[in-house]
């Protein structure tokens, strides 16, 4: 029983990882990335390549995963994104759901469509017993990579300069510009950090959710519950949200499997008649 | 001078030889219309066969019966719909004498009436439904059926002393068929099953495990789809099931030999039942394996490749015995009851059900000179589809 919460935490973590910098973009330039799945595809094949070809250790890809999609992330951002914000939603819908077609097919030509498996470590295999909950190894690391990052995401949104400026901006991008605010770098850095983000959950989330060329595409629904259920104006609303769901889906799977895959679906739509607003909405402006 | 005037001469007759016969052959010809997922999730499937298609037609020249065999190759990317037009393309706008392939049991049905309403042999190669057979007169199966896989299973495992068994089966119409022989096979022997099913998208398997883990079976009974089986395999240990002592056991596509290597040595010790092993102990086979080899870049050939091989042997010795009659009726007719000495055994066309009849082996994952092999340690032989073999009693 504790076993099933404690894999669906380090499940929600990955999630909370892989989305959080959707929301982040989502919530701050009033972008619909849907090709944030892409990115995270991105920093798995970065560490599988790595790792297969250049036999790299698995800790050591995974920052370089963070960096390889921050930096495809900037280099987009200024050429391809950044002329899309002013546009409607919709025609940003149609924009980043070519992009993550466009990676699919790419991934498929260039990495084969089949799954890709990767060796971990052996200290990070098999599992222990900590008063008869049975913890996987791999799982509990993940879930304190996952935490930390939480933990100094909220720390630095809520506590820096940077995050003052950020929550500045996104609030009245018009008077901070005014202040002497650099809004477009800011978006741009913000920007880097989300795909870089879901670039290191992708590599992390490969032992748990697989890769293949279709992963931007199978997850993008995951992401937008996340995103839609926890509020786009905080880090903590999508955190809860990300636990919620990984516990809610595992948990589902494992009482009444006949219709596990729904659960996440059905919770969905509660939450959203309960709470139309996500879950730590302030109350309607 | 004189001499060169006869090579001259000789060389002058032998290429207008050459034109006139390439010019009869392409009269001649008989075209297969090959469909194969070669790109998405499912391309390795489409891969191993095509590999085979082109070995065999490479070993045995290209003419029988007078008729030339023309490959036409369409990817269908593992999509039902895009298989229907395919086939109709290949048939109205090619007229191919043969449709060939089909990855997965949808795709296969998706042609099946094609192949009825234009009258032309349906060679599936790959889809293991058992029911695919019967969609169509004109089918003919060179892979095999899940439960032709799945009931020897049963019967290893009552006589292995294991009473009580967990099944995990992906949630589609060959899990399902894994499921419910294996099964009632078994509840029939006096063992209990548990059955949990796992959805075709969600590759963690954590929840499932972990079920199966507290129901504490002497063995774990799997299909997954090839692709998935590592991470399956992977999870599997992570759990700790194998040091508590359950046995991995099921048909042999969770250790499919394409991917066996990389699943690693979590894969040591699983039984499966199958109808191939690349590490089958024949001439025949070690031949095949070592030209599949050596013309595809050391990759292994799998269950997948050895029955686009014997498949495209089918049409061939059809073709043979109608003396290149290319009529979908003849053809049909002259598949059924082929029996051949494949790399996997003898195989038989069965002349009522024009599904394939085997041997089934028993093997044994292992490592044998630092690879991982399936090893065959029993035989049962010549293994009719248990479902439609029960449907004529």
């Amino acid at each position: 029983m504790l076993t099933i919460l404690f894999d669906g935490i380090a499940y929600g973590m990955v999630l909370f990882v892989l989305a959080c910098g959707l929301s982040v973009t989502m919530g701050l330039m009033n972008f619909v990335n849907l090709a944030h799945g892409a990115f995270a595809m991105l920093g798995g094949y970065i560490t599988v390549l790595l790792m297969q070809k250049l036999g790299v250790p698995f800790l050591l890809t995974l920052p370089l995963a963070f960096i390889g999609a921050a930096l495809i992330g900037v280099i987009l951002e200024r050429i391809l994104y950044r002329p899309m914000y002013g546009k409607s939603h919709l025609d940003q819908v149609m924009f980043t759901i070519g992009i993550v077609f466009m990676a699919v097919a790419g991934a498929d030509y260039l990495m084969g469509s089949s799954q890709q498996i990767i060796k971990l470590p052996s200290w990070l295999q098999g599992r222990f017993d900590i008063g008869g909950v049975g913890v996987g190894r791999y799982r509990l690391f993940v879930l304190v990579v996952c935490g930390v990052l939480a933990f100094s995401l909220q720390w630095g949104f809520t506590k820096t300069r940077f995050g003052s400026r950020l929550r500045a901006s996104v609030d009245d991008a018009r008077v901070a510009r005014g202040l002497g605010i650099p809004v477009n770098r800011l978006f741009a850095l913000t920007f880097a950090l989300g795909s870089g983000l879901a670039g290191l959950g992708g590599a992390l989330g490969i032992e748990l959710m697989g890769l293949d060329p279709s992963f931007p595409l199978k997850f993008m629904i995951y992401f937008l519950v996340v995103v839609t259920v926890g509020g786009t104006s905080t880090i903590t609303g999508p955190f809860f949200a990300a636990m919620l769901l990984g516990v809610a889906d595992v948990a589902g799977k494992y009482f009444v499997p006949e219709i596990g895959a729904f659960i996440i679906y059905v919770l969905m739509v509660v939450l959203l008649i309960v709470r139309p607003d996500g879950l730590f909405a302030k109350g309607r402006a | 001078m004189a001499i060169r005037r006869q090579v001259l001469k000789g060389a002058l007759g032998l290429s207008l030889a050459a034109a006139l016969g390439s010019a009869a052959f392409a009269q001649d010809a008989a075209k297969v219309g090959l469909i194969l997922p070669m790109t998405g999730p499912f391309a390795s499937t489409g891969k191993q066969i095509d590999a085979a298609v082109k070995l065999f037609l490479a070993q045995n020249g290209a003419v029988f019966g007078g008729k030339k065999i023309e490959i036409i190759l369409k990817d269908d990317t593992g999509n039902a719909d895009t298989t229907r037009r395919l086939a109709q393309e290949l048939v109205v706008n090619d007229k191919v004498a043969v449709l060939a392939g089909f990855g997965l049991t949808p795709l296969a049905l998706a042609a099946a009436q094609v192949a009825t309403q234009a009258k032309v042999p349906e060679v599936v190669m790959a889809a293991a439904t058992a029911t695919i057979t019967e969609a169509s007169p004109y089918i003919v199966r060179t892979s095999f059926t899940l439960p032709q896989a799945s009931e020897p299973m049963a019967d290893w495992a009552l006589k292995n002393n294991i009473k009580k068994v967990f099944t995990v089966v992906t949630d589609y119409g060959p899990g399902i068929d894994a499921e419910t022989s294996f099964a009632n096979k078994f509840k029939a022997g006096g063992g209990t099953v548990e059955s949990v099913r796992v959805p075709l998208r969600n590759p963690d398997f954590a929840p499932f495990l972990q079920r199966a883990s507290e129901a504490k079976p002497d063995a774990l009974f799997v299909f997954v789809p090839s692709g998935i089986g590592a991470q399956f395999m992977k999870q599997f240990v992570e759990r700790g099931l194998d040091k508590a002592g359950v046995k991995l056991i099921g048909p042999g596509d969770v250790v499919d030999d394409d991917i066996l290597e990389s699943i690693g040595d979590v894969a040591i010790g699983a039984i499966t039942t199958h109808h191939y092993s690349v590490a089958h102990d024949s001439a025949a086979n070690k031949a095949f394996v070592t030209a599949f080899k050596a013309a595809n870049g050391g990759m292994r050939p799998n269950f997948m490749a050895v029955a686009g091989y014997d498949g495209m042997r089918v049409i061939a010795e059809a073709l043979k015995k109608t003396n290149g009659n290319t009529d979908g009726d003849a053809l049909v007719a002259a598949m059924k009851g082929l029996s051949l000495e494949s790399p996997r055994g003898p195989i038989l066309i069965d002349p009522d059900t024009r599904d394939i009849v085997q041997n089934i082996y028993v093997r044994k994952t292992e490592k044998k000179d630092g690879e991982l092999f399936n090893v065959e340690f029993a035989i049962i032989p010549m293994v009719k589809d248990p479902v439609k073999a029960a449907k004529k009693q």
